[in-house]
């Protein structure tokens, strides 16, 4: 998995996010506050792309989108 | 029990019911309207169906089993066993099974029992019913899921409120030499006791004037009391992913099933669970019938009414291979395979 794949996925799935506006450094709250239909919708995004498992606290732990994408990344790698 | 088979039951008919009050979720005024378009988007429910004060779950599985009693001819006294799937029944005691043996007007050799099973219920009450069908002395049998959730939901809960609706089914069971087996993948994880649940009213929490009815802050837009359903929506999301596809993968694998299901028929919990299920089984959108749309999560009742809803007319006509799949509060969750050849199925029954 690579940052800019992710990125395109995470654009492509929320509507309200601009595709292309999503950076590494950019902080999520600036885009999206982590209500639980949004948490849902991304645990489902990962889960179904990335075959891993996150949890609410996981997301309220993550900053930027770079945190996100570590936090993904991480537990994709304890899977393997 | 994990995976096995019954043989010598047959699946002759279905019918369900559900009220005619509708509720549209875009008018729930708890949230705002931003908020409802993603709601509605995420979840799928668009409306359900809500039962009226004076109508309980029991009145619903009466009339579902009333059509389907209707269709079938069936004496009332040729009956053997009712089973009635439900955590919404009348009463605390008697079970509302033995009522519904008299209001259906069914014989006193009728083997009545309640089943508590939530979202699994559907498959659970299929596994207890066809084993007992397979025994050989029941020639013909009941399976009624019949739920109103509306009634324990908190309409200051967006986790719970919009999602609920009210619905009943009724399946016709008979015994037959030349049945193809019933195969299921049935389990359970009671670690999981409180993703979903209604935490006062029972034995080790009794109602208390004093806890019971206070209304709670939980969190944004969650509001609700002790004795209204609490669903950790996360929890429950995490655990759907982690066991369905698993279950129904082990199921598929171990029978001798050389064709692949016609369709999938998945409890109705939120269309983000199904679609996500369906996306990680590499599947078409168009195995996975869906009824959520218009009758919400109607816990146990929802495989059935989808069958009735969605699939009836290829139901009615020809032979099916259908993969049914239940999982939610418990925990619990199973698969099975059933086939089917030409069900009998009145027109959705509204109250």
């Amino acid at each position: 998995m690579n940052i800019q794949d992710f990125i395109q996925k995470v654009e492509t799935e929320f509507d309200q996010i601009t595709p292309g506006s999503l950076k590494p450094e950019s902080e999520i709250k600036e885009f999206f506050e982590w209500d639980s239909i949004n948490a849902l919708v991304f645990i489902a995004l990962v889960n179904v792309e990335y075959d891993v498992e996150i949890n609410a606290e996981d997301l309220q732990q993550s900053q930027t989108v770079h945190d996100l994408y570590t936090l993904v990344e991480s537990k994709s790698q304890e899977r393997a | 029990m994990g995976l096995f088979s019954i043989a010598h039951c047959r699946v002759a008919g279905l019918a369900a019911s559900v009220p005619k009050q509708m509720m549209h979720n875009a008018d729930y005024e708890w949230i705002s309207p931003e908020e409802r378009v993603a709601l509605i988007k995420t979840t799928g429910v668009v409306s359900r169906r809500i039962a009226s004060p004076d109508t309980t779950a029991v009145d619903l599985a009466q009339h579902a089993a009333e059509q389907l009693l209707a269709a079938l001819g069936w004496e009332r006294s040729s009956v053997g066993l009712l089973i009635l799937v439900t955590q919404t029944a009348d009463y605390l005691m008697p079970a509302s099974s033995n009522i519904l043996q008299h209001k259906l007007g069914l014989s006193k050799n009728c083997m009545a029992i309640d089943i508590n099973s939530g979202c699994s219920g559907y498959i659970n009450g299929l596994a207890v019913a066809a084993g007992m069908v397979s025994a050989g002395s029941i020639g013909r049998a009941l399976l009624l899921n019949a739920e109103i959730p509306s009634r324990n939901t908190s309409a200051r809960d967006k986790s719970t409120f919009p999602l609920f609706g009210d619905a009943a089914s009724a399946t016709a069971l008979v015994f037959d030499q030349h049945a193809k087996p019933i195969s299921f993948n049935i389990q359970s994880d009671g670690s999981g006791y409180d993703a979903i649940m209604i935490h006062d009213g029972g034995m080790r929490n009794p109602v208390s004037a004093e806890t019971s009815f206070q209304l709670k802050p939980i969190a944004p837009g969650i509001e609700r009391n002790n004795l209204q359903l609490a669903l950790d929506g996360i929890k429950v999301f995490n655990f759907s992913m982690r066991e369905v596809s698993a279950n129904i993968r082990a199921l598929l694998n171990a029978g001798n099933e050389t064709q692949q299901p016609d369709f999938f028929v998945l409890h109705q919990a939120n269309k983000l669970i199904i679609d996500s299920i369906r996306k990680k089984m590499g599947e078409n959108a168009d195995k996975f019938p869906v009824s959520i749309d218009r009758f919400g999560n109607t816990s146990s009742a929802s495989i059935p009414l989808t069958l009735v809803t969605e699939l009836s007319g290829v139901l009615k006509s020809k032979p099916c291979h259908l993969l049914l799949s239940g999982f939610g509060v418990g925990l619990s969750w199973g698969s099975c395979i059933v086939h089917t050849d030409q069900l009998l199925i009145p027109t959705l029954y509204e109250v």
